[in-house]
């Protein structure tokens, strides 16, 4: 049990220091960590509590440590999990404020930051598509997610609704 | 009337620092950039704690550093009404609101409604949705990013290794920023 909170504290650190700019800087880390290493949750399952995190309040990330967490250890886990997660952002900014205020502020900070987000939007195309094999596993699902991306790229709605749209869909088109 | 932060000589109790960002991370949905506004409005204009020139400030540090943007805004909010206890509760009220809400459905509705047909049918549409989303987050975040063909073409290359060594996301994130660097550096000055 001890090792189980162990390794969800660290995967979750990662997690949460590895995401910058917030949000679905996230999954590429996620996914390594939670289905590839540790094996704690499923593809599916993990496009699911993406989704249970966009319709329910507060940082995705957090919302997805935290049902990871109670998933694979209980309570504990959940508790474990979240605090990994906000573990980095609570180091830095109440230990460290001072020093990474400048730092993040001098041209070699910027010009890593520009390199490390073409990084970063390449893993997010690469998870979207080992996410995509087990979502996308008929015609139906194609459609929904052909769908919804170009309505996304065309509009500026709130991801909410196209998780709404796609559930209507689901229930519509779901073989029965 | 400027809208410059009033530092009152009585400071802002951690009480009211904490139900403020109760509130916070209760009422926003979606994380991120759905959250940052509600907390400008709540912060800047509402309770006038920090002027608007200082919350781009915090803007800037919390793109460009590790972890959540609403929780890391939160806890630079609270740090500069109360210092380090500020920012401690600050991050504790953004957080556990989420926290209570997910634990409620891991534990209790998840298991009830898991095993039911039309929750499956439901899951079964959102799940091409979600991939959806994340390729459109991705999209976006490379309209903005991605300045120039120096960023695409590293974009393209770190993908290429990605796929074909399946190194860890962070070997993958640590070679981009260490490659903008060096790329950048060499060009001399660089914005």
């Amino acid at each position: 049990m001890e090792v189980i909170l162990l390794s969800l504290y660290w995967s979750f650190f990662k997690v949460g220091f590895f995401t910058i700019g917030g949000g679905y800087a996230m999954i590429p880390l996620m996914e390594a960590e939670v289905i590839k290493t540790h094996g704690w949750l499923t593809s599916s399952e993990f496009l699911d509590i993406i989704a249970v995190a966009e319709m329910t309040p507060g940082p995705i990330s957090i919302n997805a440590a935290t049902f990871i967490g109670y998933t694979t250890a209980g309570l504990a886990g959940s508790l474990i999990a979240s605090l990994g997660v906000i573990s980095p952002s609570l180091i830095l900014l109440l230990l460290l404020s001072r020093f990474l205020t400048g730092l993040i502020q001098t041209p070699g900070a910027k010009n890593f930051l520009m390199g490390l987000r073409s990084a970063l939007i390449a893993l997010i195309l690469l998870a979207s598509f080992t996410l995509g094999q087990t979502a996308i596993t008929d015609y139906s699902t194609a459609l929904i997610f052909a769908l919804i991306l170009a309505g996304g790229l065309a509009t500026k709605f709130n991801p909410l609704y196209f998780i709404a749209a796609g559930a209507v869909l689901g229930l519509l088109l779901f073989p029965y | 009337m400027s809208s410059q932060a009033v530092q009152t000589k009585n400071p802002i109790s951690l009480w009211t620092i904490l139900l403020t960002f109760l509130k916070v991370g209760a009422f926003t949905f979606g994380g991120g950039y759905a959250i940052l506004p509600v907390i400008q409005r709540i912060v800047v204009e509402e309770r006038r704690w920090v002027s608007q020139g200082d919350f781009s400030d915090i803007l800037i540090i919390t793109q460009g550093m590790p972890g959540q943007l609403a929780l890391n805004s939160s806890i630079q909010i609270g740090i500069r009404l109360r210092g380090t206890a500020g920012g401690a509760v600050a991050a504790l009220g953004v957080t556990l609101p989420s926290v209570a809400i997910l634990l409620a459905i891991a534990a209790y509705l998840y298991p009830l409604v898991r095993d039911n047909i039309y929750v499956q049918a439901i899951f079964y549409g959102i799940r091409p949705a979600v991939v959806g989303l994340i390729v459109i987050a991705a999209v976006k975040m490379g309209r903005n990013i991605l300045h120039g063909w120096k960023g695409i073409i590293l974009c393209v290359l770190l993908l290429a290794a990605a796929v074909i060594s399946g190194a860890h996301p962070i070997l993958i994130l640590i070679s981009g920023g260490l490659i903008g660097l060096l790329v950048n550096k060499r060009k001399g000055e660089s914005t």
